[in-house]
């Protein structure tokens, strides 16, 4: 251990919720993306789930809205290192929407893909059995356009930079492709838990 | 091994913004902790110090690239934050970071009641290709408070190497007392002062008023913007950009937070 002169840190309680590395940001809820925030409407958005499935399939605002609703509550992390505590995020199950695709049995992984072209990798294990969420609410209210509205990926038990805001669609392949951070150093899986925050980790 | 047939093809999105893929980034050096040496430490402004940091083994960066640092207590406890290096690629060994006394900040506020040279600090970087600039481009440069600070990097990078390469740097400061780096800037920079202002200048925010003179003298090619400072500067800012003509997909954003 490195320990720096003089430094204490700010005056903490233990907290179990907090993944080594990471501060509880309270209230904040920092801003993180490379480009620039796209002016889409709910009618403009859609939602396409295609590649190693049965039926691919795109949804629209209403059609994604038709499917039954769920919520999240808990804590998000980001690679930044601040963590925030107890949130609540509303929206659908991403299960609902692979249950309509019917994912080949050989897909292994996905690439979720933002309007922007924003790319990120999963594991399609990290995507499925109640794990993420297509999510257009934060605390009751629509999510507005810088964290990711009208819609974005909702992926709670990864960093945050696998949530792509602005979600388009999800390609279900049978390899493992990096995605924007991912071919800029980052890592493939990114468990906050584990601390994998870039390639090596 | 047998042969695999790919049956899923590689994917790239139906959209424009795409990874740049110029940059390549040692994944070795972003998974290593190093020792940096406090070495030297220069005020700029009342809020705001650069330090410099001896790291022997560090393996270069480009302009615009950001680091890792933490901090660790006696008790075991780390506080960890990203910060853009300051200093341009060719200063063997040597790093500099400029960072904003953030009130009330654990990091930050270590830097600027505490540290003093010969401290020691972990680093690990450098990191984010994306927002790298090698110097093949030309290159329009937006920011704001210590937003400036990779940006100065990739000024200086120009400098240094006397490249011909077009670049400007607009930056925003609240007074002259607070612009990081006055004394180094050149014809290359315009400043804009958001509350006070010398003698003669205007104060107010940046505007389509600052943005639209650079962007009708395209050069050959086009201008990669590079837009870095709190969230709320770079929205503006980009905004600004796109509003007078440049494409999203050459806009690159660093925001801090
Ligand atoms: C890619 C990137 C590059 C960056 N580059 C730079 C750079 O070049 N220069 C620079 O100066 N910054 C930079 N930053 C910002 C930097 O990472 C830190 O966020 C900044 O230095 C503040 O950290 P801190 O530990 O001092 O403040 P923190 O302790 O993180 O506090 C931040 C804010 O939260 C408040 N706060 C939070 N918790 C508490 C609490 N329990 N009690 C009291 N107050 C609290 C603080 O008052 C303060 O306003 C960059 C950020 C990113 C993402």
């Amino acid at each position: 251990m490195n320990v720096t002169r003089g430094f204490t840190g700010r005056p903490r309680a233990h907290n179990a919720g907090l993944p080594p590395g990471q501060y509880d940001a309270g209230d904040d809820w920092p801003v993180l993306s490379a480009e620039v925030t796209p002016e889409l409407s709910p009618a403009e958005w859609t939602f396409r789930v295609d590649g190693l499935v049965e039926e691919p399939h795109t949804w629209d605002w209403d059609e994604a809205h038709a499917l039954p609703g769920s919520v999240y509550e808990g804590d998000i992390h980001c690679v930044t290192s601040w963590s925030k505590f107890g949130v609540r995020f509303g929206g659908v199950s991403l299960d609902a929407f692979l249950d309509v695709v019917r994912p080949h049995g050989s897909a292994t992984h996905v690439v979720a893909y933002s309007h922007t072209g924003y790319t990120t990798n999963l594991p399609l294990a990290d995507v499925t059995g109640g794990k993420a969420w297509i999510a257009w609410e934060f605390d009751g209210k629509p999510l507005s356009p810088e964290h990711g509205g009208p819609a974005r990926l909702l992926v709670p038990h990864l960093y945050f930079w696998k949530s792509a805001k602005w979600i388009a669609g999800l390609r279900l392949l049978d390899q493992d492709e990096p995605g924007f951070w991912e071919q800029n150093g980052y890592h493939a899986r990114g468990n906050p838990w584990e601390e994998q925050r870039y390639s090596g980790d | 091994m047998t042969e695999q047939a790919v049956e899923a093809p590689s994917f790239t999105p139906p959209t424009r913004f795409a990874v740049p893929g110029r940059i390549a980034v040692s994944n070795r050096a972003a998974a290593l902790w190093q020792t940096a040496t406090l070495t030297e430490i220069r005020r700029e402004t009342p809020h705001a110090a650069t330090y410099r940091f001896a790291v022997p083994a560090w393996a270069g960066h480009l302009p615009g690239q950001h680091l890792m640092l933490r901090l660790t207590a006696e008790d075991g406890y780390v506080a960890q934050r990203h910060y853009s290096i300051a200093s341009a690629p060719d200063d063997a060994g040597h790093i500099e970071l400029t960072l904003d006394h953030v009130e009330g900040g654990e990091v930050s506020g270590w830097f600027h009641t505490v540290a003093q040279p010969g401290d020691e600090v972990e680093v690990r970087g450098p990191l984010s290709g994306f927002f790298a600039w090698p110097g093949d481009r030309p290159a329009l440069l937006i920011g704001a408070g210590s937003g400036v600070v990779p940006l100065m990097s990739m000024v200086r990078h120009h400098r240094a190497q006397g490249l011909s390469v077009p670049l400007r740097l607009l930056v925003s400061a609240r007074s002259p007392e607070e612009l990081i780096y006055a004394g180094e800037f050149g014809a290359e920079t315009t400043p804009v002062f958001t509350r006070r202002a010398p003698q003669g200048a205007p104060v107010g925010r940046m505007a389509a008023a600052h943005v639209a003179p650079l962007l009708a003298e395209q050069p050959p090619g086009g201008w990669e913007a590079y837009v870095c400072g709190s969230n709320a500067f770079a929205e503006h800012a980009s905004r600004l950009l796109v509003a007078a003509g440049q494409p999203v997909e050459r806009i690159r954003i660093e925001r801090f937070g």
